[in-house]
């Protein structure tokens, strides 16, 4: 058992480290996710634990935690409308402005296990006039190394790959792979996985075209999530555009961003809040 | 109502999906093979049909290709619901004609979730 000190320490640390916003009640869920981590690293209980959190924020066991206490669910092609908002807002209209030739970028910035950028790659490759031939480079980050390395490896149980996707993309872009799936080797080449905390400095990545942060600032408070947007507007060209998970919103938490009148669903930059990209 | 013909020779597997189904708002007739199933759809085609793969007297695929071969038989959207779970099989039942493929074991958000994707079900509002 968590004492009610330790679980105050180790939420503090959680909350400076990740924006993880963790609830009073949710002494379950961080006992339940880091009980194995005091096996692994051999510590006698929660409170050696929250010592050394705070004695070494930055150790391998800190980022074990950061990343055990992560929430890493996906699904290909997760609610649809926004890979619909994709191919028939977005590509259509970026494609017209920019100059032929000229390469789009595109960031995943929760990538979680890959579902998300493969869902774009597998967009993009249905619908090669949508970009009239020119680069498209996806890039996806996010705070958890071991999501990561399984987004990199592109393998999916068969109850993953089922989910959300239609039967003739599988057929098209995954091998089998023992009772598993694997992402052909053409779609993985498409995304570039990086490992990224939003709460760090992220200008680093350059300029993008449209932006899919979904289903991570919801973990956040209201001042997290209106740093992170701002700091995702600078690196939004301002005819560019950024997709929240369903339940997300900039109304109300960051004038960054502003929603389309009559569009639902995605936001674009307030354009003033763009600097010299 | 839309109506939905399970095809399967478990007993089984047709009551579990015929209560999916049935959550889901389907009439729902259960054939325990191809042949039951052409029998059936003789008397009325049905909205969707769930199709098991190995099943004694017609199998599935020998089925599918029968169906779409009659003359509304190309009205029925077809999933295939099978344990076979390799790209041969379901890219064989794919060129047969159906509109899609569930490998076996399948839960309720699942089947759902295929029932969308081919247009038998209104998408839940996301
Ligand atoms: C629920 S998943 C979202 C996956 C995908 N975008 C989707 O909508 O299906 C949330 C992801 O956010 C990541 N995450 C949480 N805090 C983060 C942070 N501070 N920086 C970057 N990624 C973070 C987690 O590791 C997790 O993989």
């Amino acid at each position: 058992m968590i004492s009610a000190v330790d679980f105050e320490s180790v939420s503090r640390f959680l909350k400076l480290h990740s924006g993880l916003i963790l609830g009073i009640d949710k002494q379950y869920l961080l006992e339940s996710r880091l009980l194995p981590l005091l096996r692994k690293f051999e510590l006698a209980d929660f409170a050696r634990m929250a010592a050394i959190l705070r004695e070494q924020p930055s150790g391998v066991i800190a980022e074990a935690v950061l990343e055990a206490m992560t929430t890493n669910e996906s699904l290909f092609f997760r609610d649809k409308s926004p890979f619909e908002h994709f191919t028939k807002v977005m590509l259509p209209s970026l494609n017209a402005t920019r100059r032929p030739g000229d390469p789009l970028r595109i960031w995943c910035a929760a990538a979680s296990t890959g579902q998300e950028p493969y869902s774009i790659a597998m967009t993009l490759l249905e619908n090669p006039h949508l970009t009239g031939g020119r680069r498209v480079e996806i890039v996806g980050t996010d705070l958890s190394g071991e999501v990561l390395e399984r987004a990199r490896s592109g393998r999916y149980t068969q109850f993953e790959v089922q989910r959300g996707m239609p039967v003739q993309l599988l057929l098209k872009y995954f091998e089998k792979d023992g009772d598993n799936w694997r992402v052909k080797p053409n779609l993985r080449s498409m995304v570039d996985y990086r490992k990224l905390n939003l709460l760090h400095n992220f200008s680093h990545l350059g300029a993008f075209d449209i932006v899919f942060c979904r289903n991570v600032l919801i973990y956040f408070d209201a001042t997290t999530k209106r740093d992170i947007l701002s700091r995702v507007a600078r690196i939004t060209r301002p005819d560019g555009y950024l997709l929240l998970g369903g339940a997300e919103t900039v109304l109300g938490i960051s004038d960054a961003f502003r929603s389309v009148p009559s569009q639902t669903g995605y936001y674009v930059p307030n354009v003033p809040a763009m600097a010299g990209v | 109502m839309k109506t939905c013909l399970v095809v399967d020779d478990s007993g089984v597997v047709r009551k579990v999906a015929r209560r999916m189904l049935e959550d889901l708002s389907f009439s729902v007739t259960e054939a325990a093979n191809g042949l039951e199933a052409l029998a059936a759809c003789d008397i009325a085609l049905p909205d969707v049909i769930l199709l098991d793969w190995n099943m004694p007297v017609v199998d599935g695929l020998g089925f599918l290709t029968q169906l779409r071969s009659l003359p509304a038989g190309l009205v029925p959207l077809v999933i295939f619901c099978s344990a076979e779970n390799d790209l041969d099989h379901i890219a064989t039942a794919i060129a047969a004609g159906a509109n899609e493929y569930i490998m076996k074991p399948f839960d309720f958000d699942l089947l759902r979730e295929k029932l969308e994707e081919v247009g038998a079900l209104e998408k839940a509002v996301t």
